[in-house]
């Protein structure tokens, strides 16, 4: 790969952004030494779910909307089955939200080791893949694999399969898991929350940049760290409302450069995603896994992405804990679900994706006939902040060559686990020097 | 085998959610020894290194929604030995081909405020639409077993062992209860392909065709027993137009009661 500036057009191409999941790119225009203009490029080809959920019937989007994002189909599913029991009034059992949150627990699990291990760690560890890192640091990417394989099994025990589960419903499941199913993944989650712990103190040793940004957060709040529902979404500028108000604060709208919609947080670009729920929520993490993030040198507020890492195996940890628990509370003969008839009307689900809020909103009719649908998936959310860090980190490190910035630009779009599916697969970075 | 010897495989996307390609990730207890008999040349998702092309092998993902894919998809095809599909979009053109029934004008503006920065095709269609194919593997998503005998069929030189029969047959070697008699719920199971392990009736549920067709469906039956067991016409078409709705059995078998709900209102 060369880096000259070319005459003339003064556009050069550096290379591509990978590990990620989805298709996009990245376009940096330099003038007299300065940044002059920053975009994300998003040319994943759009899919129109929006579009074609109206006329499904409302017991249909936990199965379609899944196929949104194969790395986190039980966000997806967890936002639309609230969406729709909200709409029709139905409350579902102590026991079927348990069960919900230990599913999620393992699409959190196998999303951040998959992150963490497979598309973050070689950034500081020097390797193109995790691959070539398992020729050094063998121990280190069979741990991976290995904590990876215990949310997968989890998913598997819970939803029938990890990719796209097919045992959730409006209303709940089509069939609990036994307490003998669910046992039997006790030693690997212990012995994941165990490896996890372990980690943070693995990842804590990476080499970080000084980043530290000014960012809005925005993250769900409820009685328990928030995964699966919050009963309120909270902001680090102080504001505090329920799931039914996110419409009133979050505005889309709709940029040349990308073929994912932007949202601003009252007019504002904000921030969704690990860093958010930790700092917001810190209180609400168990004490072993605060305990281990202070160990790892984080406070209770942490506002450096490139130490998102940390904080996402922080969450790691959190979530075998958090399997653990219901596992070890679970008894056999819960109803799998309560009966959603439908209602017409409108309302919202949210649920924090393993990169952060995601919410929908529906429409349906007295047939329950979808009629009008909204997904807003947290990348969407976090285009705004991508292009201001990558500004920041393009002028921050102008000094650096071509090849090292690319690499630093890189970084700092990784930072965001981006899923680009759920709003791109390879980034193609231009820079413009001028 | 030296890295340089093994045969290069490359992992292609188009549109899609990433779920099939992720299975191969998700391959933990046989990850690192797929690297060590194949050489992982192309797989973004993966690993920043690339290698230059040809491939001996090309794994496609995802279906055929926008123009330039279709320019980039024999571009592929001309640099790839065997190419070999996965999954629903890629094999059938996915949910998103939905859009083959409806005004994509329409869609486009519900969904996005200047429709004209868009480029995307009227319809969503699978990848043997456009270039030979050497091996369709179904699945919504693909089944990690089945994944990795495709690529141990590919390393031998041999045709991959995939069943397509029903998931009835299936069934019936795990000893499921059938749903549709025991309790009455709608399953797509009898003309649906193998490869799931049975999964939903499994879970109480009926099947809802994410492997697609099986190798000789009876679409005409299957529709009469949904009638029977109570679907509405909007419900039956509903349930053959889902994530293989550009299958062409399930197309015209949705097709036709569609058809006939029309007929007779």
């Amino acid at each position: 790969m060369t880096h000259q500036l070319k005459d003339g057009g003064q556009v050069m191409h550096l290379g591509m952004l990978a590990r990620v999941e989805g298709e996009g790119g990245m376009h940096i225009e330099f003038e007299n030494g300065h940044v002059k203009e920053v975009k994300l490029n998003i040319f994943e080809p759009p899919r129109f779910y929006e579009g074609f959920l109206r006329g499904r019937k409302f017991t249909e989007p936990p199965d379609i909307t899944a196929r949104i994002c194969g790395i986190c189909p039980v966000a997806y599913q967890s936002a639309s089955t609230e969406a729709m029991e909200t709409i029709c009034g139905a409350r579902t059992t102590n026991a079927i939200q348990e069960m919900r949150r230990l599913l999620y627990c393992g699409e959190w699990i196998e999303s951040h080791a998959l992150h963490i291990f497979m598309l973050h760690a070689p950034d500081f560890l020097g390797y193109e893949s995790v691959l070539e890192m398992a020729k050094d640091l063998p121990e280190v990417v069979q741990m991976a694999l290995r904590l990876k394989k215990a949310g997968n099994d989890l998913m598997t025990a819970v939803g029938g399969r990890a990719i796209h589960p097919v045992n959730v419903k409006v209303g709940g499941f089509y069939r609990m898991p036994t307490v003998a199913e669910l046992q039997r993944l006790r030693p690997a989650l212990a012995q994941g929350r165990d490896d996890a712990l372990a980690a943070v103190d693995l990842v804590a040793g990476f080499d970080f940049p000084d980043f530290e940004q000014d960012y809005t957060y925005v993250a769900l709040r409820g009685d328990r760290y928030p995964l699966e529902r919050g009963s309120h979404v909270v902001t680090t500028t102080g504001l505090r409302f329920p799931i039914a108000e996110i419409p009133d604060h979050i505005r889309e709208f709709h940029v040349e450069h990308s073929n994912a919609l932007h949202a601003h947080f009252d007019g504002e670009p904000y921030f969704v995603g690990p860093l958010a729920r930790y700092t917001l929520n810190f209180d609400q993490l168990s004490p072993a896994t605060q305990e281990a993030a202070l160990r790892a040198g984080l406070t209770e507020e942490c506002r450096n992405p490139f130490k998102s890492i940390i904080v996402r195996t922080v969450e790691l940890a959190y979530a075998f804990e958090e399997a653990l628990r219901i596992i070890d509370g679970w008894h056999d003969g819960h109803a799998p679900s309560v009966p959603v008839a439908p209602r017409p009307g409108e309302g919202i689900g949210a649920s924090e994706a393993p990169r952060g809020l995601i919410w929908h909103r529906y429409v349906i009719d007295a047939d329950g006939i979808i009629t009008d649908a909204q997904i807003v998936p947290p990348t969407s959310q976090n285009q705004a902040s991508i292009e201001a860090d990558l500004r920041k980190a393009a002028e921050q490190w102008t000094d650096l060559d071509d090849h090292m910035l690319t690499h630093r630009c890189e970084e700092a779009i990784r930072n965001y686990d981006p899923c680009i599916s759920c709003a791109t697969h390879f980034l193609d970075l231009r820079v413009t020097r001028s | 085998m030296e890295p340089q010897q093994r045969p290069k495989l490359a992992v292609w996307k188009f549109a899609s959610c990433d779920g099939c390609q992720l299975s191969i990730l998700n391959c933990e207890d046989e990850l690192l020894q797929i690297a060590e008999s194949i050489q992982i040349a192309y797989f973004p998702e993966a690993t920043r290194a690339i290698v230059e092309g040809p491939y001996e092998l090309s794994l496609v993902e995802g279906s055929i929604t926008t123009p330039e894919d279709v320019k980039r998809i024999h571009e592929i095809r001309a640099q790839s030995g065997t190419l070999v599909t996965l999954g629903a979009c890629a094999t059938a053109g996915g949910i998103q081909a939905l859009r083959n029934w409806a005004d994509v004008d329409e869609f486009r503006s519900i969904v996005y405020a200047h429709p004209e920065y868009l480029s995307t095709l009227d319809t969503s269609t699978p990848i043997a639409s456009h270039v030979d194919v050497d091996y369709e593997l179904r699945g919504c998503p693909v089944d990690k077993t089945q994944l990795v005998e495709v690529l141990a069929a590919f390393l031998n030189g041999r045709k991959p062992r995939i069943p397509t029969y029903s998931v009835c047959v299936e069934c019936k070697l795990k000893g499921n209860v059938c749903v549709p008699v025991a309790t009455g719920t709608p399953c797509l199971g009898p003309v649906t392909q193998a490869g799931c392990g049975a999964l939903c009736p499994s879970y109480g549920r009926g099947c809802y065709g994410c492997f697609g067709p099986q190798d000789s469906p009876n679409t005409e039956a299957m529709t009469r027993q949904l009638a029977q067991l109570g679907m509405s016409n909007a419900d039956i078409v509903r349930v053959y137009r889902t994530f293989n709705a550009g299958a062409p059995e399930f197309a015209a078998a949705g097709d036709k009661v569609a058809a006939q709900a029309e007929g007779a209102p």
